[in-house]
Parts: structure tokens; sequence; C-alpha cells
């Protein structure tokens, strides 16, 4: 649409050592784009969570034993030129990547909901909608009418909040700016996290936290300059947009197996 | 003799296969013109029901007394847009009945009074899957209201709602034309009408991009090299379909 306009690129760096794992991110971000759930939420293979916190331990005895919660929003893989795993097979052209916010999109009514996508997703954030959503009596008043519910038998995952950013575009129309700014676009587990582990911004506008955190190395498939910053399984190439950080090797090591710093070129 | 008899048979059976022919021929144009006009004629009439608005209400008398579309359906503080007035904005003039037309006794009587908000029923609503911004579209790229809405403004009085059965939109989105024929540009309202401006938008931009040739060797060759982080412009911004990304107008 716009050709001129800035290639923004949103992402998220999330500080491991500071998550509590309070999992308000998880209950901000059901609550902000109307997350279906069930009466029994036990089978976590057919529950959604678009924002999940995982907990790490390193099975260590004390006095080492040691536990990190980790939170896994969309990573809204890059690939190669926008060619992340779902994109690539997706036969509906249901999911999409945008060159111009580097957001990965799901349009629902698009989707058939044949998983291809959720079986490519090595992060397994893509979740299917095995039934319509019911909601308690009452509470489909408080729905956001700005997400789309989801009807059974498509696919979902974070959108990183993109109806956030419409509205703040919209508003910085109204306003007559080109841009919008660093504050104005923020997802709501960035705005609910009481530990202020998550920061979310433009990874292309050095101004923005986010960029200034993880500098990434266009160089270097855009990792982290940081040494204590990494991102999930990052020798597949999908080239994620979430970058985590902490001190600790022990989580380094279980989440990347091994640190793909800016010296280990090779991948 | 009996070759003279099977000699008539042969005659009559060929004159009763060309009599039969010629029936079979009538019976399938009158069935293929029954299906037609089954299909144009009846089932569009079958697939909408007509129905009528609250009241009926003249634009051209409003626009005439407030001046401009912006005046009732505005823009708010956060850039989003209001649509259809509430009752409260009606009520600045409306409190009482000011005209003598039977519609706005209606009006009073039913809604001001009780202070019931009004149920129009919406030409343009679109799913809930569909973004639309007005800023973008009116503030931004300065288009008319008439280009989507057409004459609406200058219109005396309310068309009848015709709503699809089937999904409890209005015919306006489709469009009149139940073949899909449009001859301007508010004819209709679906999706392929939206891609339809903003593919040849992408394309404006792209030829206005491409002028002169040093402009299009530094975006092409030179400018990715030295700053590797932008992205160079595609297309579009869908990395699918090189169009304009679906969150565009998705959410």
């Amino acid at each position: 649409m716009e050709m001129n306009a800035r290639q923004h690129k949103f992402g998220m760096v999330i500080d491991l050592d500071k998550c509590t794992g309070c999992g308000a991110c998880m209950v901000a971000c059901m609550a902000e784009n109307n997350v279906p759930f069930k009466v029994d939420e036990t089978n976590k293979r057919d529950s959604i969570t678009w924002m999940r916190v995982y907990k790490l331990t390193n099975g260590k005895p004390y006095p080492e034993a040691d536990a990190c919660f980790l939170p896994r929003p969309c990573m809204h893989c890059e690939g190669h030129a926008g060619h992340s795993p779902c994109v690539s097979v997706c036969p509906a052209t249901a999911t999409d990547y945008s060159s111009e916010t580097g957001v990965v999109s799901q349009i629902y009514t698009r989707c058939f909901g044949c998983r291809y996508c959720m079986a490519a997703c090595p992060y397994h954030a893509r979740y299917f909608n095995w039934w319509d959503p019911v909601w308690p009596d009452g509470m489909e008043k408080y729905l956001s009418p700005n997400v789309s519910p989801r009807m059974r038998g498509v696919v979902e995952k974070c959108s990183f909040c993109y109806h956030r950013y419409q509205l703040a575009r919209e508003k910085a129309i109204y306003e007559e700016r080109d841009e919008v700014a660093e504050e104005e676009y923020q997802t709501a587990c960035t705005q609910a996290c009481p530990a202020g582990a998550i920061v979310f911004g433009d990874l292309n506008n050095p101004d923005h936290q986010v960029a200034r955190i993880v500098q990434p190395d266009a160089h270097h498939h855009f990792t982290g300059h940081s040494k204590i910053a990494f991102r999930l399984l990052e020798q597949l190439g999908t080239n994620p947009k979430v970058y985590y950080l902490t001190e600790r090797e022990w989580v380094r090591k279980m989440c990347d197996q091994y640190n793909f710093g800016p010296q280990a070129a090779g991948h | 003799m009996s070759i003279k008899d099977d000699k008539a048979h042969a005659v009559s059976d060929a004159a009763a296969g060309k009599k039969g022919g010629g029936t079979i021929l009538l019976f399938f144009i009158l069935g293929f013109a029954a299906s037609m006009v089954l299909g144009w004629v009846v089932f569009p009439q079958l697939l909408y029901s007509t129905k009528s608005q609250p009241f009926d209400f003249n634009h051209a008398l409003h626009n005439e007394e407030v001046g401009d579309c912006e005046s009732c359906h505005f823009f708010r503080q956060d850039g989003t847009f209001s649509g259809v007035p509430s009752l409260a904005q009606c009520t600045d003039c409306h409190a009482d009945v000011l005209g003598e037309s039977q519609d706005e006794a209606v009006f009073v009587q039913q809604y001001v009074h009780p202070e019931r908000e009004v149920p129009w029923r919406v030409y343009s609503r679109q799913p809930d899957c569909v973004f639309f911004s007005h800023a973008a579209h009116v503030i931004k790229a300065k288009m008319d209201c008439a280009t989507c809405h057409g004459d609406i403004g200058t219109s005396t009085s309310l068309k009848p709602y015709q709503e699809n059965r089937i999904t409890g939109y209005s015919r306006d989105i489709w469009g009149q034309s139940i073949a899909g024929f449009k001859t301007h540009t508010y004819d209709r309202m679906k999706m392929d009408d939206c891609a339809q401006c903003h593919e040849q938008a992408v394309e404006a931009a792209r030829q206005a991009e491409m002028m002169d040739p040093v402009t299009r060797h530094f975006r092409q060759e030179i400018a990715p090299m030295i700053y590797p982080l932008d992205r160079q412009a595609a297309v579009g911004s869908s990395v699918q379909t090189q169009r304009d990304a679906c969150f565009v107008c998705h959410k």
C-alpha cells in the first residue's frame, strides 16, 4: 500500500531472568484476542494459548536446582525473505508474511483447517479450533470487537496484537503523522508483564528499545549482538523475531542446543 | 411383400426419429430457458428478503442543513470512524418534532422520547474479519465518500434493505447485478472491489518508483548493499501474493 513507507520489522525480546512465570501475559493475551476456552482445559493438546509459558528445569538436585520460565508467543519467523515455515506450506494463502511490518498474519475465514502450518511450525505456536467457541453467558458482550472470533475448523495463532497497530495507525493518520510511535503499538502481553520482562518494538528502528537491546546483525542472519541474546532453535534457520535474554548458560543450551552468537557464522 | 413392409417401416421410423429429435431439441431449449430464468431471475428474488428501515430518512435535506457528510459521520479523536450517528447526535436538533413529515413523528415518538437507539440496517455492513480504516481512505488517500457509498448523500429517501437470507448481509455487498457486473465503483462492496483498487494503487506506486533508471538502479542494486536491514521494496507487502498484505484489510 505504501511503497515509500519505512519497512518495519516488529519483534520482541523477552528477558528470561526477569520472568517469574506468573502467567499474566497468557491471561492478558487470551482476554485481548478473544481466545476461546473450554470448561475442562486439562488436555493441553487441544486447548488454545497464543502465549504459552513453559517451565524449564536444569534437572539438578539441590543446591544446583534451577528453574526458568519461558514465554512463547508466535515467533513471526522471517525465514529467508519472508518464507517462514508456516507461510511456505499454506495451500490456501491463509497465512502470509508482510514485508511492511514483518508480521505473519492468519486470516481465519481463508483457512480451511488442513493444519500443514501446525506441522511446519517448530515452536508449536499454532492452534487448531476443534470446536466452535462457547462463551459463558454474558461474556460475549466483553469480547473485543477489534479481533475477529474464530470458528471451528481453523488454525489460529498470536498476531503480535496486530489490531493495536491498525488502530494506532488510524490515529496517526487522523493526526497526520507518518509513523506510529513506539509506545502507541505495544502488545497486550508486553503491557501486562509485571516484571517488565517483555520488550516490544520495531527491530528496524534503532531508536526503539527492542532494537537497542538486540542489535540484530543483518550480516549474520539477524542474530543478536549481545552474548546473552538467543533465539529458539536458531540452527533451523527460521529467523524468528522473538529474542530471549538470559545469563544462565544451561537455559541457552536447552533452548538453542548451543549458543549461536555472531561468531558462529555458519547457518 | 415383406421387403416392402420393411421399407415402409424404415421410412416411417426415420420420420418418427426426425420428429422425436425436434421434440427433444424443443424440450432442451425450453428447459434451458426455464433454468436460466430460474437461476437469473427467480433465485435472486428468493435469495434476498426485502426489509424496510425503521423509518425513512432524507439525506439530501440533512445535507442542505448541515453542509457536509462529516458533520454527522465524523471521525473520533482516536481516528476511528463514528459511522451511523447515535441517537444522542440526532437529538441535538431533534429533541422534538421539527418538520411535518410522518417519518420524523415516528422517530420522535418511538425513539427519541423512549431514548431508544434506532436499529438502522446498514447497507455497507462487513463481516467481522474485515478491518476497514475510514481514516486511511478519506484522510490519507483523500477519497470521496461517494466512491464507495454512491450518491446516498443526495438521496431523498432510503432504499429498501435487501437482506441475503443465507449470509444476512445486504445485497449491496454483492451488488444488484447477480452476474457480478459493475459500472460504478460503488456498485459492489466485495473483497474483489477492495482488492481491485488496492492493486491499482500498488501498481501506480511501482510505476512511479521505477520512472528513471538511476533511481531504479539505486533501489535495486545499491540500496540493499548499503542498508541490508531495509528490505527492498517489493511489489506489494505480501510475500505470498505480491499484493497488499492480508493484514492490511483483515483482522
